[in-house]
């Protein structure tokens, strides 16, 4: 009794005509499916080239990993990590459904075999059932997300422009559009499912618990077999049709993530943004930076298409919060509209931005503005949060490398840039001065250009500047001196190490400093660098090797932890105070340097509060990238200011404790402005570690 | 257009400046100099006359100190040709000296227009730009904020005390005495001085001066220092409260 | 030989106080030398202004249509007519705009010396002494002259004006103007009066007065909203005026106004001669600059070296409302 063999008919009561019908459909959309990705590929293939093919089965075995785990979409945000899981998996499981009958039918059944049938029949269906209520459920999760939570991250409107200069609503119908789609894709499948289930009632309906089910509610109708299996056939084509347009859509919509995606986590470079790429001889004779879209490499175009609209870095970026114009996300999506624009690509609903000149204008100060460009402070908020890989501080500086390169640039900017390159700092301070805050010291530090030390400290402008800080300097010098660590400094040797102003865009000032740095950092002899400064520590631990330092860099709360390890470091007084610790970008997110400092404050005795943001998901000072050089005085509320209330919201707390000089100049101007100088004080972490040692 | 900017090297404010032994000139070992602010503004106004209605500016300066780097700064920034005047100069040079070897360079090359800086702080004898002017037999105007061309003439406006100003006609070619140009003077990117020094070519040419004219220097000496403010000293917090005592008193605040 | 020659400086009608200063001055300088004082007076219709020039000997007029109002190159023809013909010992000219294009003028065309930036003349055994400001006030230069004449370029506010405003009647002396103001290649056109200033800093009681250490434009709303709380007004040196970030109206200093506040309150500023001149009058001036050399702290009554930046929010805090 064959009939009695588990299975079902793909084309069930079609006549060959039908067939052939679904079998153009499906062509048309595969054509239009395959058409579209290689539009994209040829988009991508008039990038520059960027050589990221090392290391292949790493990178892909690294991104499937991310992908099938759904790594980067649970982090800070559960509700879509979930939601995203249930799509994702009951997708792929589908898909592989589908992929399964495809083969089984049009392939294995020419061959003369025919795989789904018996057991594996049955567990096919559950299995195929299960997946396609959890893709159901996973899709509700995500409409009742859009429509009832409305989360912040997920609002298109721009910060950057006025409502009448944009219009954003093609970018709701695509999410309506494909979650709309797709909903509709699973639930005509479970459709298809009832009328045969009804119409046939095979004794195995149980191992189709779902379409069983639907099919006892359609029996409810008391269908007559023939309506039944209309309806059935009505089903079938438009479940097949809805298949189709999808196909057809996939490469023209945010639903060409699915493949975007995993390519992009696969060609990320892990070292982005702690070490930016210098500037090729051609490029400087074509004009530094990125100029026009064609200045940008295939795996940025490929990061453009790769965004979701998540709004995760929108959320997250401090110069979004402040109140300044940019938004990495509609950086992003700028920058793909322009680029589809360009390159005849696009996508079938998408964002209009009004006065736009898209014949091949210029990016930075056209398409995007300058003031985006300079609002960033490189803390690096975006790329942390960014679930698909997109390395947007990579484009920002090299846009603002056009933007110096033409020397469009604040006031401000520019008088500390000319500072640093007339004297190397960026007070303006004669460069003889920059060892002066030590002649406070009983004791005198040891010049490193004349004497073997073991320890160089890289002071840093901030830390040897600014009279605010010079005291913490002295604090460090004090402890280091007490603890017998053999160290120097450079004098006026030193300059600034240039870590912002590479991140300003002035790349050529960034390579004198380094060179004229490591002129007097190959004449010093010394073992290893420490420095204050977590701006400095990320420019001479991860770029300056490219010039040629060899040595080892710390940053000086990972030297103290590491004494108080050895035991060197040992606190007689337990300190009484209830603290909160912000982690630098430079130090916690950059450097992913977030327990050296813990350990000293654990070590302290001190209760430590967590804020909100803490750890890599630190929260911008607002002071990086160069920021700290431009005019803030329109910003709605700083950052520093946002952070000081956001220390507030954990009760009592003695110090705001941070580990970096310009942390402490921006907070504590913040705690001033912000009116909050009675509430809490904010001190270096080495006021504590000088105090706990009596 | 042609435009000839000169450009001049004077002792960096920032740092201490010191006096040598013979008490009649400054410390010159140590000393840092830097591109006079003046002519900054000259070498804004002309590059934005250039932009206007085209030509070329030609950077002029004499040899000495970082003069090559000031020269590629002027590149950088857009300056179309680069000449270094070499010769036998006294030191330290005054305007007279300097403005006789740049009339001696500046005769060689074509030329409409010639700004200079209003005046830079080390010019005891006078401004360069005006004594220029002479020797080269051209008018000039100082103090000018406003230049406009055309027609072989500059329509310049000449700047007096409370800001009054008297709109001239000159006909070029002629020296402007640039107080400040329209914009502020635009920035220099290391990467484009660097580029300059690679690909721009310094002309020398050389020329002789005498420092005739200006008074012969008896000393130098830095200004008395204790007989001006009492400083007001401490934290932010109490330097405050002491200004505010001092208003009080004063009556100047209740 | 032994006479002291004035430029006589006169602005749409008015001789200004720096002609005051040169007179009082080179009235003394002529007592020394044992010559007459004499004014060069140039202009056209200029004669009523010789009653305001009472402590002159004499004044010598030169008067023409192109002289009517300044002209660099008539007014250097036309002095260096009155120079040749009276040969004086000593030619003292204002450190101003007019001054700077005649003063070099003459020292080239006439193969004169010249010393610029002066703020101090003497005679000492018979040799003419001077001290120049030199290095934005940093460094003084003392010079001495041989020989006859020579040019002394004056800072405006040097010399007080007070001994040079005498009322009488010096002998006039009418000299042809040269034939050569028919031939000029500079032409006056107009004036053109400052924009409508806002606010007439002249007038202010307090000034709170801005430089280079402001940094940037951004910052000077803080600094009016300290001027406002002070009742007074905001006011600037030339950096802040020459990048656009104050109107002309606010500038103080050479070729700004002269201003004598009972407040004058520099922030960010050092002190160049030539802002110096133009507030050293006020009755108490406090100085804020983050070095310890700026020059503004010779004329300051009080001094603090520090971040303007610090002091500024306490000191608006404590004003309140």
């Amino acid at each position: 009794m064959p009939e009695l063999i588990p299975s079902r008919e793909v084309f069930r009561h079609f006549p060959f005509w039908a067939q052939f019908l679904f079998y153009l459909t499906a062509f048309a959309g595969t054509i239009i499916f395959f058409y579209g990705f290689y539009s994209r590929i040829r988009k991508y293939r008039q990038g520059r080239a960027d050589n990221r093919f090392d290391h292949l089965t790493r990178r892909f075995l690294n991104a499937l990993s991310i992908v099938l785990r759904n790594q980067t979409l649970y982090r800070g945000d559960a509700y879509a990590g979930f939601a995203h899981s249930l799509i994702l998996w009951g997708f792929i499981v589908l898909f592989i459904g589908t992929v399964i009958v495809f083969l089984d039918h049009d392939i294995l059944r020419l061959m003369g075999m025919h795989l789904l049938q018996g057991t594996f029949y049955l567990w096919f269906s559950l299995i195929l059932d299960v997946f396609g209520l959890l893709f159901l459920v996973g899709l509700f999760l995500m409409w009742a997300r859009r429509t009832l939570i409305m989360p912040y991250k997920l609002d298109y409107a721009r910060v950057d422009r006025d409502e009448d200069e944009y219009d954003r609503s093609g970018y709701l119908a695509d999410d309506g559009f494909f979650l709309g789609l797709l909903f509709f894709i699973g639930a005509t499948g479970f459709l298809i499912e009832g009328f045969r289930i009804y119409a046939d009632q095979p004794p195995w309906a149980g191992w189709s618990p779902v379409g069983w089910l639907t099919a006892q509610f359609l029996s409810l109708m008391r269908l007559s077999p023939a309506t039944v299996n209309f309806w059935h056939a009505a089903a079938w084509w438009t479940h097949a049709v809805a298949v189709m347009i999808f196909l057809a859509y996939v490469p023209f919509s945010k639903a060409m993530h699915m493949v975007t995606d995993f390519v992009n986590l696969m060609f990320r470079d892990n070292r982005v943004p702690r070490r930016l790429p210098g500037v090729s001889e051609t490029q400087l004779k074509e004009g530094m930076g990125y100029k026009t879209i064609t200045d940008f490499t295939w795996k940025e175009l490929l990061d453009l298409d790769a965004c979701t609209k998540c709004g995760r870095c929108h959320e997250a970026c401090p110069a979004r919060s402040a109140g300044q114009p940019l938004s990495p996300r509609d950086l992003i999506l700028d920058l793909r509209t322009f680029a589809d624009a360009t390159f005849g690509t696009g996508e079938w609903f998408s964002q209009r931005v009004k006065g736009w000149n898209t014949d091949r204008a210029v990016i930075p100060g056209g398409i995007i503005k300058a003031e985006t460009l300079w609002s960033c402070t490189t803390c690096m908020a975006c790329m942390e949060s960014c679930p698909v890989g997109i390395e947007h501080l990579l484009y920002i500086v090299q846009m603002r490398r056009t933007l110096v390169d033409e020397a469009t640039m604040d006031d401000s900017l520019q008088e500390a840039l000319m500072n640093i390159g007339d004297y190397g700092n960026s007070f303006g301070q004669p460069a003889r001065a920059r060892g002066k805050w030590s002649q406070e010291l009983d004791f005198p530090i040891k010049d490193a250009r004349r004497e073997a030390v073991e320890y160089l400290w890289f002071v840093g402008d901030y830390a040897s500047f600014d009279p605010r800080i010079q005291e913490n300097s002295r604090r460090v010098a004090r402890i280091f001196h007490r603890l017998g660590i053999d160290f120097g400094i450079l004098y006026e040797g030193e300059k600034n190490a240039g870590n912002d102003v590479r991140r300003v865009g002035e790349e050529g000032l960034y390579e004198m400093l380094v060179e004229d740095n490591m002129a007097v950092l190959q004449q010093a002899k010394f073992q290893k660098i420490v420095t204050t400064d977590p701006h400095s520590y990320n420019t001479l631990k991860n770029e300056y090797s490219e010039f040629g330092l060899q040595t080892p860099v710390y940053h000086y709360t990972q030297l103290l932890a590491r004494l108080i390890d050895e035991g060197r470091l040992r606190f007689q007084k337990k300190l009484n105070y209830q603290v909160t610790y912000h982690d630098p970008c430079y130090l916690g997110r950059y450097n992913r340097e977030t327990e050296a400092p813990r350990k000293i404050l654990r070590a302290l005795g001190v209760e430590v509060k967590e804020m909100p943001r803490c750890g890599t998901n630190t929260f911008c000072c607002g002071a990086g990238g160069g920021r700290i050089w431009m005019d803030d005085a329109h910003i709605k509320e700083r950052p520093s200011e946002q952070r000081i209330k956001e220390a507030l919201t954990l009760g009592k707390l003695d110090y705001f404790v941070v580990a970096c000089p310009k942390d402490f100049a921006m907070y504590s101007d913040a705690v001033k402005t912000s009116g909050n100088e009675g509430s809490i004080k904010v001190c270096d972490i080495i006021q504590l570690v000088e105090e706990a040692l009596g | 257009m042609h435009i000839i900017v000169p450009l001049r090297q004077v002792p960096d404010l920032v740092e201490d400046l010191e006096i040598d032994a013979s008490g009649k000139d400054l410390d010159r070992e140590w000393l840092k100099y830097k591109m006079n602010e003046f002519d900054d503004h000259a070498l804004e106004e002309a590059l934005l006359l250039k932009e206007e209605v085209g030509g070329a500016v030609t950077a002029v300066a004499l040899d000495g100190g970082e003069v090559d780097k000031l020269l590629f700064t002027a590149a950088a920034k857009g300056a179309d040709r680069l000449v270094k005047v070499r010769g036998d100069f006294p030191t330290p040079l005054n305007s007279h000296a300097m403005a006789r070897a740049l009339a001696g360079a500046i005769q060689g090359l074509d030329y409409d227009l010639i700004l200079t800086g209003v005046q830079a702080v080390d010019e005891l004898d006078g401004q360069v730009g005006v004594l220029l002017a002479h020797y080269l037999g051209i008018p000039h105007v100082s103090v000018v904020t406003d230049v406009q061309v055309h027609d072989g003439k500059a329509v310049v406006h000449k700047e007096y005390a409370g800001g009054v100003m008297g709109e001239f006609d000159v006909i070029l070619p002629a020296v402007l005495g640039i107080q400040a140009a329209r914009q502020t003077p635009r920035y220099a990117p290391v990467s484009r001085v660097r580029m300059a020094m690679r690909k721009s070519t310094i002309e020398e040419v050389s020329a002789e001066a005498s420092a005739e004219g200006a008074p012969d220097i008896r000393k130098l000496f830095k200004p008395e220092k204790g007989a001006g403010a009492q400083m007001l000293e401490g934290s932010p917090e109490a330097v405050a409260e002491k200004i505010i005592h001092i208003l009080k008193e004063k009556g100047i605040v209740q | 030989m032994s006479d002291v020659l004035v430029f006589a400086e006169h602005l749409q009608g008015n001789l200004t106080d720096s002609t005051f200063e040169l007179l009082g001055k080179g009235r003394e300088l002529a007592q020394t030398t044992g010559g007459h004082l004499i004014a060069a007076l140039l202009g056209k219709g200029v004669e009523p202004l010789t009653e305001q020039m009472g402590v002159a000997h004499k004044v010598v007029m030169v008067e023409h249509q192109q002289l009517a109002a300044f002209n660099p190159e008539a007014y250097a023809i036309a002095l260096k007519a009155v120079v040749q013909s009276l040969n004086p010992s000593i030619i003292l000219i204002p450190y101003t705009s007019m001054g700077m294009d005649l003063a070099s003028a003459l020292s080239a065309d006439l193969g004169i010396p010249l010393a610029a930036y002066v703020s101090e003349v003497k005679i000492e055994d018979g040799t003419l002494m001077t001290v120049s400001q030199m290095y934005g006030g940093k460094v003084n230069v003392e010079s001495e002259f041989s020989g006859n004449p020579k040019i002394v370029s004056v800072l405006a506010g040097a010399f007080p004006a007070e001994a040079g405003k005498v009322e009488g009647t010096p002998v006039i002396e009418t000299m042809e103007a040269p034939n050569a103001l028919a031939n000029l290649r500079v032409t006056f056109k107009q004036w053109i009066e400052p924009e409508g200033g806002d606010v007439d800093i002249t007038q202010q009681d307090v000034l709170v007065s801005i430089g280079r250490g402001i940094q940037s434009q951004e910052n000077i709303p803080m600094v009016e909203e300290l001027a406002r709380k002070l009742g007074g007004a905001l006011s600037a040196s030339r950096p802040i005026i020459d990048n656009k970030w104050l109107p002309k109206s606010r500038q103080v200093g050479k070729s700004g106004l002269k201003v004598k506040p009972r407040l004058y309150l520099a922030l960010g500023i050092s002190g160049a001669p030539e802002h110096i001149e133009g507030m050293k009058d006020a009755e108490l001036i406090i100085a804020v600059n983050s070095d310890p050399n700026a020059p503004i702290f010779e004329y300051a009554h009080y001094g603090v070296v520090g971040d303007l930046f610090d002091l500024l929010p306490i000191l608006k805090e404590k004003l309140g409302g």
